[in-house]
């Protein structure tokens, strides 16, 4: 198996793992955490694909590896307004919970 | 032969851990977990030969998204056992699996009847990269062929740091981000936070500069000097600037305002938006990249300090 293939599918797999901790974990922290796993599946199928377009000295195509140095930079950026906002949440209703509309618990 | 089993063991190590990340139950240990992910991440980089974003990685997926995470959970302790108690029911979780086995099928189905032969844009790149003056194609892919990209993608940083900065409530609006650290100014910390910088520093400009013609540049380099001044507040050396501080919000739009200028000077000098006009291209590629680097430093670490958390005078 060639090394983009090993890759393309662990990267298959991380996506379904990530998904998964997305729809099931509870707390929104983990949320994020799963969420990033899912992304970093999305970028690893992405490396093995730049890596398929080795080629003209090149060992992988650099458009889609530059692309994916915006990509984490980005993915960061979201991360950090995610966890904000949690926080925000937490301090304003103190509860993490996602249930609900927390204005209307009249805890603000 | 040794190649590919190193290969298979990343890949495996990576699965388990992505499976510790989302399934363990403290989420203190699913973010330690993650942390050795991201590490682990940088070398599925090197392997996929992108040293480029392997750099990337390990200073901002391993780095700061770790730093970050750590800092949310110390905040977020009380809240863990409550959650707990929300935990959805058997029918849910029998749904999104089979929901995360079908999309996992399908990409798996996908990488295995990828078009022959794959399609790339990695001659035109090398037939190209000569007119632009710099050596590394990515950095001539950031700044050159889809600089468009990346004038977004400081656009959109310095969005997500007033997203961030507008959870402050308005009694804090103009105050200073996080704590105020105090650390024993004769330990440890201290000692390190006036060792390292200055080493560091010398290895981001290194790194900025390598990366016209090598593996590094901006984000890299940004992400060091980021890192550095984590640790000289952490060290209690320094305080956060107040968020009205005018040499910092000068400093978070300088990036993306240089960026658009030259990119409008292109319209005139060469017809096209953020074109290059000929033997112009390598110091106007320099230009904007030394004016993202104060954007990008300060964008990160801003990020990384949160909302405005004390009132502070701006000075």
């Amino acid at each position: 198996m060639s090394i983009e293939t090993l890759f393309g599918l662990g990267a298959a797999a991380l996506v379904g793992i990530g998904l998964y901790g997305l729809i099931v974990l509870a707390h929104p922290l983990r949320k994020i955490i799963a969420f990033n796993v899912m992304g970093s599946g999305v970028f690893v199928l992405f490396g093995a694909l730049a890596k398929r377009g080795a080629g003209a000295g090149l060992h992988a195509d650099p458009v889609p590896q530059a692309l994916l140095i915006t990509a984490i930079v980005v993915a960061f950026a979201a991360s950090a307004l995610a966890v904000a906002l949690i926080v925000r949440l937490i301090e304003s209703t103190d509860s993490a919970s996602l249930a609900g509309d927390p204005l209307d618990e009249g805890t603000h | 032969m040794t190649g590919g089993i190193v290969s298979l063991a990343i890949v495996l190590l990576l699965l388990a851990l992505a499976v510790w990340a989302v399934l363990v139950r403290e989420a203190f240990l699913a973010i330690a977990g993650f942390v050795a992910y991201g590490l682990l991440l940088s070398l599925v980089w090197v392997r996929l030969y992108g040293i480029d974003v392997a750099l990337t990685e390990a200073a901002i997926g391993g780095g700061l998204t770790g730093a970050m995470l750590i800092g949310a959970v110390s905040r977020l302790r009380g809240t863990e056992a409550a959650s707990r108690s929300e935990r959805s029911g058997a029918g849910l979780h029998v749904v999104a699996l089979l929901l995360c086995f079908s999309v996992t099928a399908t990409l798996v189905l996908c990488v295995l009847l990828l078009p022959e032969p794959a399609p790339t844009l990695a001659l035109q790149v090398s037939e190209n990269l000569a007119v632009t003056g710099v050596g590394n194609p990515i950095t001539g892919v950031l700044l050159a062929f889809r600089a468009l990209d990346t004038l977004l993608e400081a656009i959109v940083l310095v969005i997500a740091l007033i997203g961030v900065w507008s959870l402050a409530p308005d009694r804090l609006w103009g105050g200073r981000p996080g704590l105020r650290y105090h650390a024993d100014p004769d330990g440890i910390l201290a000692y390190f936070a006036r060792l390292l910088p200055p080493l560091g520093i010398i290895f981001a400009v290194y790194i900025f500069w390598a990366g016209a013609d090598h593996p590094g540049g901006k984000f890299q380099s940004a992400t060091i000097l980021a890192a550095m001044w984590m640790l000289v507040l952490m060290a209690g050396l320094a305080d956060t600037p107040s968020i009205g501080h005018r040499g910092v919000r000068f400093g978070i739009v300088i990036g993306p305002l240089v960026f658009v200028a030259i990119g409008v000077l292109g319209l005139f000098s060469a017809g096209a938006l953020l074109a290059y006009p000929e033997e112009w291209a390598k110091p106007m590629i320099v230009v904007v990249e030394v004016a993202l680097l104060p954007t990008l430093t300060l964008v990160l670490g801003l990020l990384l300090a949160g909302p405005p958390a004390r009132r502070g005078s701006a000075a």
